[in-house]
Formats: C-alpha cells, structure tokens, sequence
C-alpha cells in the first residue's frame, strides 16, 4: 500500500470517527427534545389552568366556565389503594421467593420470566380480561360482579403492578449481603423471622421506591380502566359503582369539543405528570445513593 | 448457605436444655430471656414451612394470572372463532352497493380484524423506523462517549421519557403534534413523495399512520435505548481494549468491538420495543385516526388493534361485535407474550454471563 494511499484511508477513519460522534450526539439531543417540549408545553399550559377549583370542585357541565377534577382525583386514589392492596403484598411475596427461597432453581427462573412477560403483555387486554372476569359474568351471589365497577379497575390496576414489584424486590433483596442473613441465621433467629425482619428491612428502601415506582405507572393507566371502572362526573367513592379516574377523565376531557374541558385536562396532565416526576426522582436518589450500606 | 437453611428447617425442635432452677442460682425468673427465645423456639420449623409456601404462592400467583387472562380471553372470543374461524385475520368482504371492501360493520354483523392488523404494523413499522437508529446513537453516547457528570442526567431523562403515561403522550399529540403535521409535516412530504403513492393527500386531518407512528417512536425510544445501553456495557472492557490496540479508532471500536459482540441483545432490545409499540393504546388511539379502512398512503387514517378495542369495547352492540373484539385482544395478547419471551431470551443471552449490575 503506497504512503498516500495509507494517509488518505486514515483521513477517511478520522473523518468517519468524528461524523459519528457526531451523529451520536445528535441522536441524544433529538431525543431529549421531546421529553423538554412535552414539559415546556404542559407545564406552561397546566399551570395556567391549575388552581385550587382544580381538588375541591366537580367538573361543571360544558359551556360553564370553572370546575375541577376533584372526584377523579378521589376516584384514582380509591382505586390506587384498593390495587395498592392487592398488588403491593403479592408482588413483594414474590420477590421474596425469587431471592430467598428459589434462587438459582428451574421454577424461580420460569417465573421470573413469566414475571417479565407479563410486565409486557398490552394494558388494554388486562383491561379486555378484568372485563371478561368481573364486569360480564351475571353471578348474583358474588359481590362487585356483573357490572362496571371501581373494584375491577382496581383489580385490573394491581395485577399490573405485580410484575414491577416482583422484579424490583427481588433485585433489591439480592443486594442484601449475605452475611446479615448468616449471621441472624446464626443467633438462632428462625428462617421466616431472619426473612421478615432482616432481609427485608434491609432492603426496605429499594423494595418502597419499587412499589413507588409500580405505583406511579398504573396511576397514569388509562386502557384497563375504560371499560372496568367507566367513568362518571359525580362525587362517588362506592366500590361497587362506576368511579371517575384521573387518566380517564384527561382522556374524555382532552378529546372534548369543549375549551374550559380542555383546560382541565392540561391541568390534569401536569398534576399526573408531577407525580411521576417525583417518584422516578426519588428511585433514582434512592438507587444511586446507595440505601444498602455494606452492600458487598 | 442453604445447608444451613435446610438443616434448620429439617431438624426436629431440639430439647431444651436443662436451666438451672431460679432459686438455686439466685437469679429471678423473668430474666431468663434465652430460656423463653428457646421455648418459642419449638414451632418455628412449622411457621418456617408456612411462610416458605406462602411466598411461592405469591409467586405462583403469577402464573396463575397468565393462565387466567388466557382462558378469559379463549372462552369470551368463542363466538367470534366459530363465526369466522381463521378468516377472522384475513377475510375481507365487499360491499354490495358500493364494491368497496368491507371490513368491520358492527351493526350487519360483518367482522374483520385486518384492517386493524394492518394499521398496529404499520403504526409499529414507521415507530421501529424512527426509533432504532435513534435509539443505538442514544446508547453508543451514553456507553461510550459521554463525560460521567452528563451520563447520570441523561440516563435520568431517559428513565422519565419511559414513565410518563401513555395518556400524557396522547394529550401532546393532539395538542402539539397533530397540528404540526396537518399544517407543515403532511403537506410538504405529499408535495415531494406524493408520487410514490404512500404519501397522498387526501387526508386534511394530520391524524393517521405517521402521526400515530411518531409518538409511538418517541414512546418506545427510552426502552430500545436503556436495554441497548444495558447489553452494551455487558460486552467485557478487555475487547474494546484488545481492538483499541490494534489502531482502532473509536468508532471502529464500537463497530467491531461493542455492536458485534452486543448485536443479539440489541436485538432483544430492538424486539421488546417492538412488542411494546404493538400493544400501545390510548396515544395512537388519540392519534390515529380511528377509521377501520386499509389504505397505502401512511399519511391516512386508520385504526390498530389496540385502539378498536379502546373506542368499542365499552359500547359493543351485540354479543359477537364484543366477542369479536375479545377475540383482537387475544391474538394482541399472544403476540405480545410471543415477541417479549423472543426479546427476553435474546437479551437473557447476552447479559447471562456477566455479573449483576453495579448500581
């Protein structure tokens, strides 16, 4: 290969090194672009439209001027618990089979992959399925069944969030070391006990944030609740009937012909969107901190 | 470990050692805090083995979901199987009258799920198109050429670019991105494409295809991203160094020394947010266009699976419109487990061997 030739193949690499650096650079910035803009826009279009009518005020008929969301912010925290409920000890149960009891056998690694499967599977077939179980069978003895209830959208919610929290409470109780576990088992402290107390104390702050963080996600579900808890412009927080919902209502709100309605929505987003913001946050400040001290 | 686990829980309740009596050693009997530990030492074998099935209930549970929603959906879509069987996804009727197919007529009873499964592809397709470039560029920056101090923000946004809800998404759209498309974007691209065919312009809407496909794009983004990232900082440093040192510069590090030990993972990552782009409801719903028609322009309205259940589920006139509907549901539902057991299994592949995450 002649000299020139060779000078002018590493200008080519150089140039083709830099043109990608580059690229990657703007790659992250169209990224991030977005994400600001979608900030930008709700945080200048919600604030406007935020205020106190906001929690304390049903939404008023279209063409009145004012109204809140206040019974769909009820609405969401009666369903947030009741999936809280359900889905927060199931899920922490099964973290805790995965870390302590399974580790390393066949079944812990099925349902860790089930766990993970299910974390993907679409919202709005648990929406079709919640329906399919509780809101269509005609079964007269059972309560909450046969029609749209607030208790199948909860149901619906705290399934979704199992899966988030199996997963992150097991990778939370495996950062525990082991010699805290050796050394309960070692006083004597029986299995369940070392289990309970120990272990999951231990981890408590990461298994939290993992609920935190499972929680803040279905809050901002809309699919599986369209059909499960319906919706409704009235003060409600009976189980047993239709429950307004937060998403739900930005939802019916946002597609609206109606301007005052629209407002509501936007200021709905902001507040859905705070709650978020402060919970990915508190993950991050918890996870990056380091919780588990001694973590070997 | 576990041999000491096991040999605990196995062993018989061992017989209490003989105390001395309180009066012989002068001591009260209260204080004897080892000897009472001891006697409640006794059942703690049984509470053990409660608890330990306890804990594989939970997690059994998980399974039994899975199970559950199946059967759920296999016994609600009946109806509609033994109306259409396969035809279902692939028939299409034609109108009488008019001559034009005919996909979905809830009130003749006419049920066809492809013009849903044409609209999810579609949707999906133009979002992977957007996405995964995008997505690996975000990566090889964050893995390989960011200063440290950036790397955590970044990864920060990334991580609420994934946790916003779907509905906020929507909200955007249809505030912000529908009228850019409709006034600039959708204009523009059937004034210069418009000749291909898949760019007409005879939708003033600015809903449809590409928009839906754009913020499924922007959704989907973090997740391709962030696995990305994770499989990229599986690959062992001694490659990049090996290839580093043989007068590599940087880029053809990352080309021969990252991406093609990390390809199947990328992969994965590439399939998992394919998988989540397919099940994606309520912002193409907003976006899309709701129309349940095929049409080769990207810039038209249609409609995807998801998003026809959104709109009718919840009003469906008759049993089999609803059982139809069930039955959309359930083939989103097995190919979603399909695409995300492939996804997981090629990303379980790469990262397997390396040690758990430094975090």
């Amino acid at each position: 290969m002649k000299a020139e030739d060779h000078a002018m193949r590493s200008g080519i690499r150089g140039f083709t090194d830099r043109a990608v650096t580059f690229l990657a650079i703007a790659a992250t910035l169209v990224v991030i672009a977005p994400l600001m803009a979608i900030f930008a826009y709700l945080v200048y279009k919600g604030a406007s439209s935020l205020n106190l009518d906001f929690f304390t005020q049903i939404p008023k008929p279209p063409g009145e001027a004012g109204g809140g969301m206040a019974n769909a912010i009820v609405g969401s925290a009666v369903l947030l618990a009741l999936a809280s409920v359900i889905g927060v000890p199931i899920g922490i149960g099964g973290g805790i089979f995965l870390a302590e009891f399974g580790r390393g056998t066949k079944l812990a690694n099925a349902i860790r992959f089930t766990a993970d499967v299910l974390n993907g599977v679409p919202s709005i077939v648990m929406g079709v399925a919640t329906y399919a179980l509780i809101v269509s069978p005609h079964v007269s003895w059972l309560p909450f069944v046969g029609h749209f209830s607030a208790f199948a959208g909860g149901v619906a919610l705290g399934i979704m969030m199992i899966p988030t929290i199996t997963r992150t409470t097991e990778e939370m109780l495996l950062m525990v070391p082991h010699a805290v576990r050796e050394a309960a088992l070692g006083l004597g402290v029986p299995n369940w006990r070392s289990v309970m107390s120990i272990t999951l104390k231990t981890a408590s702050p990461g298994i939290i944030t993992g609920c935190m963080l499972a929680f803040s996600r279905v809050a901002g579900e809309t699919a599986p609740l369209i059909f499960t808890v319906l919706g409704n412009s009235f003060w409600s927080t009976s189980l047993d009937r239709p429950i307004a919902a937060l998403p739900l209502q930005i939802y019916v709100f946002a597609l609206s012909p109606y301007d005052d309605w629209h407002r509501l929505a936007w200021a709905g987003s902001l507040v859905l969107i705070v709650l978020i913001v402060l919970s990915v946050s508190l993950v991050r400040y918890v996870t990056s901190r380091g919780v588990l001290k001694g973590n070997s | 470990m576990s041999e000491i686990r096991n040999s605990q829980v196995n062993l018989p309740p061992k017989p209490i050692p003989p105390v001395p009596e309180p009066e012989a050693t002068g001591q009260l009997a209260h204080d004897s805090e080892i000897r009472k530990f001891l006697q409640s030492r006794g059942n703690s074998a049984v509470a053990d083995r409660g608890f330990h099935g306890l804990m594989v209930l939970c997690a059994l549970s998980i399974f039994g979901i899975v199970v559950l929603i199946a059967t759920e959906l296999v016994l609600r879509s009946n109806l509609a199987w033994h109306a259409f069987g396969f035809k279902f996804f692939f028939q299409s009727e034609t109108d009488s009258y008019t001559h034009l197919p005919l996909f979905w007529d809830p009130v003749n009873g006419h049920f066809s799920a492809l013009p849903f499964i044409y609209g999810t592809l579609v949707s999906s397709f133009l979002a992977l198109l957007m996405a995964v470039p995008l997505a690996v560029g975000v990566a090889i920056f964050l893995t390989e050429m960011c200063p440290k101090a950036l790397r955590g923000i970044l990864a920060f946004l990334t991580e609420l670019l994934a946790a916003i809800p779907s509905i906020i998404y929507g909200v955007w759209a249809v505030a912000v991105l529908v009228p850019l498309m409709r006034e600039y974007v959708n204009p523009y691209l059937s004034k210069y494409l418009g000749w291909s065919g898949f760019f007409g312009d005879d939708n003033p809407t600015g809903l449809g295809f590409t928009s839906a496909g754009i913020i499924l794009a922007i959704m989907i983004l973090p997740i391709i991203s962030s696995l990305t990232r994770e499989v990229m900082l599986a690959v062992p440093h001694s490659q990049r160094e090996a290839v580093l040192a043989l007068g590599a510069t940087r880029w053809e590090m990352i080309r021969m020394g990252v991406l093609r030990n990390a390809r199947i993972g990328i992969v994965g990552a590439i399939i998992l947010g394919l998988g989540r782009a397919l099940g994606e409801t309520m912002a193409v719903t907003m976006v899309i266009g709701n129309t349940p028609e095929i049409h080769r322009s990207i810039l038209s309205n249609g409609s995807s699976m998801a998003a026809v259940i959104a709109n009718e589920y919840a009003e469906a006139v008759t049993d089999l419109h609803r059982s139809a509907l069930t039955e959309i549901g359930l083939a989103l539902f097995i190919v979603t487990i399909v695409v995300n057991a492939a996804a997981r299994l090629l990303v379980w592949a790469v990262t397997r061997g390396t040690p758990a995450r430094a975090n």
